[in-house]
C-alpha cells in the first residue's frame, strides 16, 4: 500500500492561505445547516468550543464526554496563560513572530500553513474570550495585562492569575452550556466512545458506552470530531488527569485514521518531583514561575544542607549560565534535559535527590512579598499543600515529568484525519507544535481548532452532501462495532486474572518513561520493544477486573484504557525508535552536539511520520509527509 | 516520610441509587503521609481489587484541585479537615495513626447518589444553562481592549470565577442550598462590563433554576469554610440583590445605569 | 435510606433544552415570594419590623425606671398617637395590625423555607457533621424562634390582656395599672426567670437575625462589612441588656410598687 498524505494545503503566500481558503471554501445556507448532524467527542476547550460554535451557526450537535460535566475536562488545569500576537505590550511582537517562535519551538517539525494559521487567529481568541467574561489579568487603567513565557522574548502571553485554563474552559464551556440551554447541542454526559464507525470509507458516527449502565450504543453523524485530548498518561505518571486516555483517539487509528509523532510528548521542566512509590500523578508548577523563580542546584553533588546554608558562590545556576540570552526561560525541552543531567550526575536536591530550586529569594527582595504573592499566591499554595513546604522560605523543588503529547491523529490543513468526516482537534490532533511545544500555546491551539478553524472547514466538507440522510445505527458496520465492543469489555471481565489495571499501567508507563522518555537510545527503545508485546500478553492473560458490566465500575473503564495505553505505547517506542535524530523533546543520545544539544537530521528527518494500521502496532506502516519551510528558515534552535 | 499505620475507615457503599447504602469497615494497615487521600483510597482499591472485591468508586480526575471533580465527606467536613483544600489535595500528614475515618458521600436531593461515594452533580450545570453566561456568539467580539475592566473589578470576577464547581457548598450547607456556587457563577459574570447587557436577565433565570433544585440560604456560612477556594459569602448578597432588582428594575432601561 | 435519582433506570436522555420551558407568569410580589431568595427578603423585611418594635418597646420599658405615672403616662401616650387627628387608639391599632400581618409574614416564610430545606436534603448524613463556622445562633433560630414565639403569647396574655396574671389590688387584672402589673408579675421569681430565658433566646435570634438582614437584601460593601456584625451583636446586646434589667430590678426591689 503506498498511501500519500495529502494535507490540502491552500494556494498562495503563507500570509494569504487562510484567507485564500475561506474565500473558497464552500458553504452551507444557514435553513440548510440543521439538516446536518456533527458529532463532537471531548468538551475541553477545542471539544466545547467547536460544538458552541457549531451550534450557533445551525448545526444539530451532540456532544460526548466521560465527565460529569463538560467543566470538569482537563483543560482546567492549564495554569500560566495563553498565547496571542497582540502587541499591546509594543514590544516588537507581530502575527510572523508568533509562527516563527512556534515553528522554532517545534524545532522545525510542524507544518508552516497550519502554524502561521494559529498566530493569526490567535488575536481573534482574545477577543472572543474577553467578550464572554474572561476575567483575564488587567493593568490599574483596565487593559489587559501580559507577562512572558519560555521559548519568547516578548510579552504576549494573557493569564487570569495561575488558572488561565480553568477561566478559558468555563468560557467555552458557558458557551456550551448556553446552547444545551436553548436545544442547539444535545449533551451525553458520562458516556465514553468506545469505537468509529466507517461506512463507505467516510466516518458514519460513533459507538459509546454508558458509563452508568454500561450500555453500548451507536450514533451517527455526517462528521465526527475528535477533540479527546492528548495520552501523557501512557507514562502512568504525567501531569495529566487520572482520566485522560488515548481511547478514542486510539480506536480511530484502529480504524483508518494515522497517527502522527507519536514519540513526540513533552517533558514539563517544573513539576513537583516524586514523593514516593505509591504516588498517582505529578502535579505541574506553571512554567510562568520561571519568569521570576531563579533554577538552581549546589555546584558540590555532595551537598546535603538545606538550601539556605548554600551560600550564592556554591550554587549553580545553571539554565543562566549555559543559556545567558534566555537563562530561566529556555524552552521547556532545553530546560527539563538540564535538570535531567544534573539530577543524574547526583545534584539533585531533596531527599530523594531527584529535583532541583526554583528559588524566589531574589524576586522577594526585589518586588516584595505582595507582588509574588500576587503573582503566584495560588501556586504557591498549591506547592505548600503537596510539598508541605513553604516556599516563600524554602526554594520549591521542581522536576521535569511528562505534561503534553505533540504527537495525535494525522491532520490535513482542514483538520480531517485520513478518514473522511472525522476531524480532529487540540491535543488530539498532532498539527501545530512540531517536536515541541511552547509554554502557553496549548490553549491557543485548542481555542483556535475549536473556534475559528473547525467551523469553516467542518462547512467545507458537509456542503457536498446536502440532502443525503446520516447512516441507520442498524447498518451493519455498527452492530458489528457495537458488538467488538461488548465482547472487548466482557473479556476484560472474563480473564479472572490476578493483576489489576493499574498494576499493568504503572508497569507499562515504566517502562516507556524510562526507555521512550526524556532521553531516548536505540538500544533502550529496542528494549522497550521487547518488553512491552510480553507485558501485554501478560495483562491479557492475568488482569483481574472486579464487579459487573451493568453499572458504574472505574476498574473495567481503566482496562480498556490500558489496553490502548499498551498498543500506543508501542507505536510510540518504535517512532522514536525510527527517528535517528534529535528534535525538540524527542533526544537520542546517539544524536547530540558537543555541547550536548539536540542535532537534527534535515536531510533524512524533516518530515511528518504517519502510521497506518494494520492489525499490530508492532507493524504498523509508516507513511511520511514531508515538511517544506519556504517562510522560516530551517535553522539551529539556540536559546543560547 | 513518615508511615501512618492502623487507619480505621468506614466508607459508604452503596450499589446503585435506588438500593439501601450501608457503611462498610476497613483498615488501612501502613500508608505514607506524603500520600494523598485519594491515594490512600487508591491502595485500599488496590487491595479490594487483589481480595476479588469491587473497588470503592468515587470521582476524581485532575488530582490537582482545579477540575473539582472529586468529592467526600471525610469526618463530617466537607473535602475533610484542611480548610481550602480540596480532598485531592488533601495530604494523609493531616491525619495520625490509628485515626478513624468515616467516608460519605455528598447528600442533597439535587445530587443524587450513583453508586458509592458518587454523587450526580448535573443540577449544577442546568444553572448555568438557564443563565450562566455572556451571550457572545463567536466572531463578532470587538477588539480585547476596547472593553476597559479596571482591576479591582477584573480581580472580583476572578475571585468568584475561581469557582470548581464541586459542590462542597451545598454538601456543607445544613440545607443543601447552592447559593454559594450560584452566587459565585452570577457575580463573575454580573460585575464584568461584558455581562452587562443581560445582568438581570442572568440573575432571574439563575436564581429560578438554583431554586427549583436546592434549598434556601440561612447565613450560616458553612458553605464557605467548606469552599476549596474560600468565595465569600459577599457573592450571596450579591445574587440577592441582583435578583431583586431584577423584578423590579425597567430593562427598557438598563444602559442608563 | 436510598436517595432517589431523578431519571428514570436504563436507557438516559441527553441533556437538551433545559432553559427552554417558560416560567409561569405572576405579579411581582407573588413572583418574588414564589422563590426562596425572595422569602428571605420577607424574612428580612418583617425582621427589620419586628427588630423596631422590640427596641422602642424596651425603650417606653425604660420609664419603669422614672416610676409608675411615667409609664402609665407613656402607656396612655401610646394610645393618643396622632390624637386629635386619629381616633385615640387608631393609630395603636394600626401599629399592632401591621406588627401581626410582619409577624405572620416572618412566621410564613420561615416554615415554608423549613419545609424547602427539609426536602433539599431528604436523606440525612449518616455520621455525624463537624460544623466549622455555623454557630449556635445560626443553628438554633428555628428552636430559638419558637420559644420567643411561645413567650411573646404568653407575655401578651400575661401583661396586655391579663388572662394568665390576674394579680391586682383585688386579685383582678387592672389594665391601666401598667408599671403595677410588671412589678407584681416580674417579682414572682418563676415568672422573672422565664422572662429572662426568653430574652436571652431573643437575643441570640437578633443576633444572627439583625446579621443575616443584610445578605439576605443583598447590603453589601466589603468596606463596611466588618460593622454588620458589629451592628448586629450591638442591637441585640441593647435589646437583651434592657429587657433583662426590668426583672432584676423589680426582684432586687429598685422597682416596686
Amino acid at each position: 500500500m503506498s498511501t500519500v498524505l495529502n494535507a490540502k494545503v491552500p494556494a498562495g503566500a503563507l500570509r494569504d492561505k487562510w484567507d485564500n481558503y475561506k474565500a473558497d471554501a464552500k458553504l452551507v445556507n444557514p435553513n440548510n445547516k440543521r439538516k446536518f448532524k456533527v458529532i463532537v467527542v471531548g468538551t475541553g476547550l477545542a471539544g466545547a468550543s467547536a460544538a458552541a460554535t457549531l451550534a450557533e451557526l445551525g448545526y444539530q450537535v451532540d456532544a460526548f464526554t466521560f465527565h460529569d460535566s463538560a467543566r470538569r475536562a482537563h483543560s482546567i488545569a492549564a495554569q500560566g496563560g495563553i498565547n496571542a500576537a497582540k502587541n499591546y505590550q509594543g514590544d516588537g511582537d507581530s502575527i510572523n513572530r508568533l509562527f516563527v517562535d512556534t515553528i522554532k519551538g517545534g524545532d522545525f517539525r510542524s507544518r508552516e500553513s497550519n502554524v502561521h494559521r494559529l498566530a493569526q487567529v490567535s488575536v481573534d481568541i482574545i477577543d472572543q474570550m474577553v467578550a464572554q467574561g474572561v476575567p483575564f489579568a488587567r493593568e490599574y487603567g483596565g487593559m489587559l495585562d501580559n507577562r512572558s513565557f519560555g521559548g519568547a522574548q516578548v510579552s504576549r502571553t494573557f493569564y487570569a492569575r495561575g488558572q488561565t485554563g480553568q477561566q478559558l474552559l468555563l468560557g467555552a464551556y458557558q458557551q456550551l452550556s448556553r446552547q444545551i440551554g436553548l436545544g442547539g447541542v444535545r449533551l451525553f454526559n458520562r458516556t465514553e466512545l468506545v469505537d468509529i464507525v466507517v461506512i463507505d470509507g467516510r466516518c458514519g458516527g460513533i459507538v459509546v458506552r454508558d458509563l452508568l449502565t454500561g450500555e453500548i450504543t451507536s450514533h451517527a453523524a455526517h462528521a465526527v470530531v475528535m477533540a479527546t485530548g492528548g495520552y501523557g498518561n501512557v507514562y502512568f505518571l504525567s501531569t495529566n488527569a487520572m482520566n485522560c486516555n488515548v481511547t478514542a483517539a486510539w480506536r480511530a487509528h484502529r480504524r483508518g485514521a494515522m497517527f502522527a509523532n507519536p514519540s513526540f510528548t513533552q517533558i514539563h521542566p517544573t513539576c513537583i518531583p516524586q514523593s514516593d512509590e505509591s504516588q498517582s500523578k505529578l502535579t505541574l508548577m506553571s512554567e510562568s514561575l520561571r519568569n521570576d523563580g531563579r533554577v538552581w542546584v549546589p555546584k558540590n553533588a555532595d551537598d546535603s544542607r538545606p538550601a539556605g546554608q548554600i551560600p550564592e558562590n556554591e550554587r549553580d545556576y545553571y539554565l543562566e549560565r549555559l543559556y545567558p540570552s534566555y537563562g530561566n526561560l529556555a524552552a521547556r525541552d532545553v530546560s527539563s534535559r538540564a535538570a535531567k543531567r544534573l539530577v543524574d550526575k547526583g545534584h539533585g536536591v531533596g531527599p530523594l535527590k531527584n529535583g532541583v530550586n526554583l528559588d524566589f529569594s531574589a524576586a522577594i527582595a526585589r518586588l516584595g512579598r505582595k507582588v509574588v504573592e500576587e503573582r503566584y499566591g495560588n501556586l504557591f499554595q498549591m506547592y505548600e499543600r503537596i510539598a508541605g513546604e513553604d516556599p516563600y522560605s524554602t526554594p520549591m523543588r521542581i522536576y521535569p515529568a511528562t505534561h503534553y503529547t505533540m504527537g495525535g491523529l494525522w491532520v490535513d490543513y482542514e483538520l480531517g484525519t485520513t478518514i473522511p468526516g472525522l476531524y480532529a482537534a487540540g491535543e488530539a490532533n498532532f498539527s501545530d507544535h512540531g517536536a515541541n511545544r511552547l509554554g502557553a500555546s496549548a490553549l491557543m491551539q485548542g481555542l483556535a481548532d475549536g473556534y475559528f478553524v473547525l467551523p469553516y472547514t467542518i462547512s467545507n466538507g458537509l456542503a457536498p452532501l446536502l440532502n443525503k440522510p446520516v447512516p441507520s445505527t442498524d447498518h451493519p458496520a455498527f452492530v458489528q462495532a457495537e458488538t467488538e465492543a461488548r465482547e472487548r469489555f466482557g473479556a476484560y471481565l472474563d480473564i479472572k486474572g490476578t493483576r489489576s489495571p493499574d498494576w499493568f499501567h504503572r508497569e507499562l508507563g515504566k517502562i516507556i518513561w524510562d526507555y521512550c522518555g526524556m532521553e531516548r537510545t536505540q538500544q533502550g527503545l529496542e528494549k522497550a520493544l521487547s518488553e512491552l508485546p510480553a507485558l501485554y500478553a501478560e495483562f491479557k492473560k492475568d488482569l483481574r477486573v472486579t464487579g459487573s458490566g451493568e453499572n458504574v465500575n472505574q476498574t473495567l473503564e481503566k482496562a480498556g484504557r490500558v489496553d490502548d495505553f499498551f498498543q500506543l505505547g508501542m507505536l510510540m517506542c518504535r517512532d522514536a525508535l525510527d527517528r535517528q535524530e534529535s528534535c525538540g523533546a524527542h533526544f537520542r543520545s546517539e544524536y547530540q552536539t558537543d555541547d550536548g544539544e539536540a542535532l537534527r537530521d534535515d536531510e533524512n528527518f524533516c518530515h511528518v511520520s504517519a502510521y497506518d494500521w494494520t492489525g499490530d502496532p508492532m507493524a504498523a506502516e509508516l507513511v511520511k509527509e514531508p515538511l517544506v519551510y519556504e517562510t522560516a528558515h530551517l535553522a539551529t534552535r539556540s536559546y543560547k | 516520610m513518615k508511615q501512618l499505620t492502623d487507619l480505621k475507615l468506614k466508607v459508604w457503599r452503596q450499589a446503585g441509587p435506588e438500593v439501601d447504602g450501608y457503611f462498610e469497615s476497613h483498615t488501612v494497615d501502613k500508608v505514607s503521609d506524603e500520600a494523598s487521600f485519594l491515594e490512600m483510597l487508591d491502595q485500599l482499591n488496590e487491595r479490594l481489587i487483589g481480595e476479588g472485591k469491587e473497588a470503592v468508586v468515587f470521582d476524581h480526575d485532575c488530582r490537582e484541585g482545579i477540575c473539582g471533580t472529586c468529592s467526600l465527606m471525610i469526618n463530617g467536613q466537607a473535602h475533610g479537615p484542611q480548610r481550602a483544600t480540596t480532598t485531592c489535595q488533601l495530604h494523609m500528614r493531616t491525619f495520625k495513626s490509628g485515626d478513624e475515618i468515616v467516608i460519605e458521600p455528598w447528600r442533597a436531593a439535587a445530587f443524587p447518589i450513583i453508586k458509592d461515594l458518587m454523587v450526580d452533580r448535573s443540577s449544577f450545570d442546568r444553572i448555568v444553562e438557564a443563565g450562566g453566561f455572556i451571550t457572545a456568539p463567536t466572531g463578532g467580539a470587538p477588539d480585547a481592549n476596547l472593553i476597559l475592566v479596571p482591576k479591582p473589578v477584573a480581580d472580583a470576577a476572578m475571585d468568584s470565577a475561581a469557582c470548581i464547581g464541586c459542590g462542597a457548598c451545598v454538601a456543607a450547607c445544613p440545607n443543601g442550598a447552592a447559593s454559594l456556587f450560584t452566587g459565585a457563577k452570577i457575580s463573575h459574570l454580573n460585575v464584568l462590563p461584558q455581562g452587562q447587557s443581560e445582568r438581570y436577565k442572568r440573575a432571574e433565570a439563575m436564581v429560578h433554576a438554583m431554586d427549583d433544585q436546592f434549598g434556601s440560604c440561612t447565613n450560616h456560612g458553612e458553605c464557605s469554610a467548606a469552599c476549596p477556594k474560600e468565595i465569600s459569602l459577599d457573592v450571596i448578597a450579591l445574587m440577592n440583590s441582583d435578583f431583586r432588582k431584577s423584578k423590579s428594575k425597567n430593562r427598557k432601561a438598563l444602559s442608563r445605569g | 435510606m436510598a436517595q432517589t435519582i431523578t431519571r428514570p433506570s436504563g436507557s438516559r436522555e441527553p441533556v437538551t433544552g433545559t432553559a427552554l420551558s417558560p416560567r409561569k407568569k405572576r405579579s411581582f410580589l407573588a413572583d418574588l415570594y414564589s422563590t426562596a431568595v425572595g422569602k428571605k427578603y420577607v424574612m428580612a423585611i418583617s425582621g427589620i419590623a419586628l427588630m423596631g418594635f422590640v427596641l422602642f418597646h424596651m425603650i417606653g420599658n425604660l420609664k419603669m425606671y422614672f416610676g409608675a405615672y411615667e409609664l402609665n403616662h407613656y402607656a396612655e401616650f401610646l394610645k393618643e398617637l396622632l390624637y386629635p387627628l386619629a381616633p385615640k387608639g387608631a393609630v395603636l391599632w394600626i401599629l399592632r395590625g401591621g406588627l401581626l400581618a410582619m409577624l405572620v409574614l416572618h412566621l410564613h416564610a420561615a416554615w415554608s423555607l423549613t419545609v424547602m430545606n427539609r426536602h433539599a436534603r431528604p436523606v440525612k448524613y449518616q455520621s455525624p457533621r463537624d460544623y466549622e463556622v455555623a454557630n449556635f445562633a445560626s443553628r438554633t433560630m428555628r428552636y430559638s424562634g419558637m420559644i420567643v414565639l411561645s413567650f411573646l403569647i404568653w407575655h401578651l396574655l400575661d401583661l396586655t390582656f391579663g388572662v394568665v396574671n390576674t394579680v391586682g389590688a383585688d386579685g383582678t387584672f387592672v389594665r391601666e395599672e401598667v408599671y403595677q402589673n410588671v412589678v407584681r408579675s416580674l417579682g414572682r421569681w418563676p415568672i422573672a426567670a422565664f422572662y429572662i430565658l426568653a430574652n436571652l433566646l431573643l437575643g441570640i435570634h437578633l443576633r444572627h437575625g439583625a446579621w443575616s438582614i443584610f445578605q439576605s437584601l443583598g447590603w453589601n460593601n466589603p468596606r463596611f462589612n466588618a460593622w454588620r456584625w458589629a451592628f448586629a451583636t450591638g442591637f441585640a446586646a441593647v435589646v437583651v441588656v434592657g429587657n433583662v434589667s426590668f426583672p432584676i430590678a423589680v426582684l432586687l426591689g429598685i422597682v416596686k410598687v
